[in-house]
């Protein structure tokens, strides 16, 4: 069990989201960086879907009310152990009567807190992300708030004793203020003015303020289609660009809606997406041109990279 | 038969059906539906269902985009036997215009009419559930008369209140949750159209037909205060 003593920004319980429902507009929410999750999860020997915290810039207090194994992956927002620094990436053992707590964000914009046995929350439509705008799933459908108490899922013996060997880590990817983002032409891509083509693939736009778990806006040159069309609505996913009338993109996030009726320049390929989740209002960021090919191929070679891990973790685990 | 395939990214696919939105088109789109429901291939994750297309999420892991279009292109080859099932009739009530619809006004000055006349025109016809997107529940419809036709607001609204009824272009539709969006609003309706706890979680389905009744502030309150009662 743990106890929120401040909400900290915006916390909810998310795990890797709601999937089958979007044909019934439900929107699939989970992480927003699902790299971060899924380490932080194998990291602390849940499975990598189980849900965990996902703390957002201004970081929550956390009080553990009984001894727990953790662990912190994503941005660095100075997590403190009882006021004492404590590194992000690796298990981490905590005593109960512990707080956690955290202090500028040095890195990234959002991180992981992930507890051996997983956040236990119900899950609705198979997930127990949250989704704010429908009050749905995780704890009680809303961000947490101080004086929430959290139950935590049993923990394997293996689970428990396998932190002591605190001073391994895995690495963090490297995440940036100003990434290069690699994309797939959008299907109206061809539509965009030459100009607008052009500068999407060229300038660089920097994060808006109003940027949330739905969608990320963008500033920079404005983008407009060579001729002005209504479009019919269809399928959008994690990382669609999407141009309203006012030529300013938005990159659709974990909390998208399941479709749009605005053109999309751009999809950011998959194994960019956690760079992007990662970025902070006023960062910069630049777009460059991949084909599908090549970003299913970039997909596979981070998968393979998560598998090295997941057996070097287990072999980490069972060596202490 | 012959559709086009695009990506939508690199994890899923878009089976365009047809050019422009009509009966024939959505007639099809609930055949490959129904088709994919029965026969889901291991690759795929879900499938979304449009106006003129559907999407199909997949994992790249198992299969590449070539090799998806491949398989679709095979599969859709037996879609076409599948008859969907007849459409069930919806009616919605709606609290028109004030409060409960703040861009009436513009849509009728933007057509020339009075208020009363784009109200007599929205609830004069029965509309179409051609998808169900954007937010959890909400209806795509289409037949809506292009006489109330109005474009989408210049940028999207912040914050929409639940159960808006509003036009965008050449569309109709109904907001189940408060969220942003770029709709002109008309009205609101006191039904949910969103049901998490049911295990179907949309009022309306792909398929079918709907019509708008025009009730009045005392009857919208009435009937709200009935949804809040049945669903807590």
């Amino acid at each position: 069990m743990l106890t929120i003593r401040k909400s900290g920004m915006q916390t909810t319980v998310q795990d890797l989201g709601r999937t089958g429902f979007q044909q019934y507009g439900v929107v699939a929410s989970g992480a927003m960086d699902p790299y971060a999750l899924r380490m932080a999860n194998l990291l602390v020997g849940n499975e990598e879907n189980a849900a965990a915290l996902e703390i957002t810039l201004m970081g929550p207090s956390i009080h553990f009310v009984e001894d727990h194994v953790i662990s912190i992956c994503g941005g660095n927002l100075t997590p403190q152990l009882d006021s004492k620094v404590v590194g992000c990436w690796r298990a981490i053992p905590v005593a109960k009567g512990q707080a956690l707590t955290f202090g500028k964000p040095r890195t990234g914009s959002r991180c992981y807190v992930a507890v051996a046995g997983g956040i236990d929350v119900p899950a609705v439509m198979g997930s127990r992300s949250t989704y704010t705008r429908a009050e749905l799933g995780g704890y009680q459908g809303r961000a947490l708030e101080s004086g929430d108490q959290l139950a935590i899922g049993e923990a394997s013996a293996v689970q428990k004793s396998a932190a002591q060997n605190g001073s391994w880590f895995v690495p963090s990817p490297s995440y940036s203020s100003n990434p290069v983002i690699r994309i797939t032409k959008g299907r109206q891509f061809e539509l965009f003015s030459e100009q607008s083509r052009k500068h999407f693939l060229s300038e660089t736009f920097s994060v808006n303020s109003q940027s949330d778990r739905m969608g990320y806006r963008l500033d920079g040159p404005r983008l407009a289609l060579a001729e002005a069309q209504e479009m019919t609505s269809e399928a959008v996913v994690f990382g669609s660009i999407q141009v309203p009338v006012d030529g300013n993109p938005i990159i659709l996030m974990a909390d998208r809606q399941t479709a749009g009726g605005y053109p999309k320049i751009a999809e950011v390929v998959t194994v960019d997406l956690p760079l992007i989740s990662q970025l902070k209002p006023g960062d910069r960021l630049r777009f460059k041109e991949v084909s599908v090919e090549e970003a299913q191929h970039l997909l596979k070679l981070q998968e393979k990279k998560i598998n090295r891990l997941k057996r070097a973790i287990k072999y980490k685990r069972e060596e202490t | 038969m012959d559709y086009s395939f695009s990506p939508l990214g690199d994890q899923a696919i878009v089976i365009e059906v047809g050019t422009a939105i009509n009966e024939h088109t959505q007639k099809e789109i609930l055949a490959i539906s129904s088709f994919l429901e029965a026969n889901s291939p291991q690759w795929m994750t879900e499938y979304i269902p449009a106006f003129t297309t559907i999407s199909v999420v997949y994992n790249p892991l198992l299969i590449n985009f070539e090799d998806v279009k491949k398989e679709l292109a095979a599969l859709l080859e037996g879609a076409s036997q599948i008859t969907p099932s007849p459409p069930r009739t919806v009616e919605i009530p709606v609290c028109y215009g004030g409060d409960h619809g703040p861009d009436l006004e513009f849509v009728a000055q933007h057509n020339g009419l009075s208020t009363e006349e784009v109200i007599a025109i929205h609830t004069g016809t029965s509309y179409t559930v051609h998808m169900i997107g954007f937010a959890p529940g909400f209806p795509y419809l289409g037949g809506m008369s292009e006489k109330i036709a109005a474009p989408r607001r210049q940028s999207p609204r912040v914050s929409i209140p639940e159960r808006s009824v509003g036009i965008a272009g050449n569309q109709t539709g109904v907001y189940p949750i408060s969220t942003p969006g770029g709709w002109q609003l008309i009205g609101r309706t006191p039904t949910r159209l969103f049901l998490p706890k049911k295990e179907i979680p949309s009022l309306l389905r792909a398929g079918d037909t709907i019509v708008f009744r025009r009730i009045t502030a005392e009857e919208y309150q009435t009937l709200e205060e009935k949804e809040n009662a049945d669903h807590t």
